[in-house]
């Protein structure tokens, strides 16, 4: 039978095997963490999975999300992923939200699951699903990668520590894998590991990474196990007041000047003064008519790096020669 | 006395290198570290970055010879 390897195991059994079906799980975000976490849990006949993502597959996505194929490009993920999780196992219940996440629609999807598990690349949606997570009392599995680092913990499990407990305060470099580069095993293995966690929730099975974050490097092959205190005032802070929304947002330093962003929309900070004309780089060589000729324009990414590609590129390629590059990236034309 | 200090993220770009050991006076707190070495290597947005003390993520506390000091960055990719 289906199951019968993992039955076989003394922490499943055909007991255990009954949980998972009883179980249901939310997948927060479905790229480099949720792919391969839920092809492992609807592999283990979790009863029901909700996907969550707003996101359209790109071909850039396709070395680490191996749900999608060549196919793909330009389909929701959420829907895309259904299809191939349900021909993986066709006994699974499996939702799909094509919407984002957001402080409207989360502790309502929270209450129709039993753990929710973070997929997600950016700080305001950890943020938020730490703050619903403790006002729906759901445990939360978390994962963050930075280049060959990732991050892993097990949130509000059990009165255990929450996010905030572990960063209080958050940063504005928020940096995508789509900015710096990741190789696709890596968010494979944070990505198992979060449903290994979930496993062992449902299964009461092992030591639950609650109060603990776990740190990997692909590259040096240590690990780190750190211990993390809860902080009480951090939690109660959010079952008094609710959801506090972090919102990763800054001012222009000079507001006299004209800015091109070529960030994707996902990139922080985000924007929100002065003359700042926002195209991603993906669509910039369909957008080029709205770039002004006659005045001087500011080009800039995180970096420096992207920007000076569209700079040179659209000098050599489209004559414009009003752009300058910002070499320093976003960080160094915002008010601190 | 002697302390190891361990990088991670960001961090260790910012620092050039993911470990060292360095030499620091008696009486030094995690915190007086942590604010050293944010000067000595310029790191950005302090205040988000946590230290665990010989695996604890905890710098309220004075340091003792031999002790290993991590820094951790917020990081958010996926």
């Amino acid at each position: 039978m289906r199951y019968d390897r993992q039955i076989k195991l003394d922490e499943v059994g055909v007991s255990g095997q009954e949980k998972l079906r009883n179980a249901s799980v939310l997948i927060v975000g479905v790229g480099g963490l949720g792919c391969p976490a839920a092809q492992y849990l609807v592999g283990a006949g979790i009863g029901r999975v909700g996907l969550i993502d707003h996101d359209r597959v790109s071909l850039s996505n396709l070395h680490r999300q191996l749900l999608f194929t060549e196919e793909d490009p330009g389909k929701s993920k959420a829907a895309v992923a259904k299809l191939r999780l349900q021909q993986i196992n066709s006994e699974v219940e499996i939702d799909v939200f094509e919407e984002p996440l957001s402080i409207d629609n989360a502790e309502n999807l929270f209450q129709l699951y039993d753990i929710i598990l973070d997929g997600t690349d950016n700080f305001e949606t950890k943020y938020l699903i730490n703050d619903a997570c403790i006002l729906t009392e759901k445990p939360w599995v978390y994962a963050s990668i930075y280049k060959n680092e990732g991050q892993l913990s097990v949130f509000n499990y059990q009165e255990g520590p929450s996010y905030r407990c572990l960063f209080p305060k958050t940063t504005r470099q928020n940096i995508s894998c789509e900015a710096t580069g990741v190789l696709g095993v890596t968010p494979g293995i944070l990505g198992t590991m979060q449903a290994a966690e979930v496993l062992k929730m449902i299964l009461g099975a092992g030591n639950v990474l609650s109060g603990k974050l776990k740190l990997i490097n692909i590259l040096s092959g240590q690990d780190q196990l750190l211990a993390i205190s809860k902080r009480v005032e951090e939690i109660e802070k959010i079952k008094n007041e609710g959801i506090i929304p972090v919102r990763i947002e800054c001012k222009i330093s000079d507001e006299t000047k004209f800015y091109l962003d070529i960030r994707e929309i996902f990139e922080q900070p985000r924007i929100n003064s002065g003359k700042v004309l926002q195209i991603p780089l993906s669509e910039i060589e369909d957008r080029l008519e709205e770039i002004p000729k006659q005045e001087d324009v500011l080009v800039f990414c995180q970096s420096g790096k992207r920007s000076k590609k569209v700079v040179d590129l659209l000098k050599t390629q489209f004559e414009f020669n009003n752009l300058i590059n910002v070499e320093g990236g976003v960080e160094t034309i915002i008010d601190e | 006395m002697k302390v190891t200090v361990k990088y991670f993220g960001m961090i260790a770009e910012s620092a050039g290198r993911t470990e060292e050991v360095l030499e620091v006076a008696s009486g030094t707190s995690a915190k007086d570290l942590k604010d050293l070495q944010v000067r000595k290597y310029e790191i950005s947005d302090a205040e988000s970055v946590q230290l665990a003390v010989n695996q604890n993520l905890d710098s309220k506390v004075e340091l003792n010879e031999g002790d290993e000091v991590a820094f951790l960055p917020p990081f958010a990719g996926g």
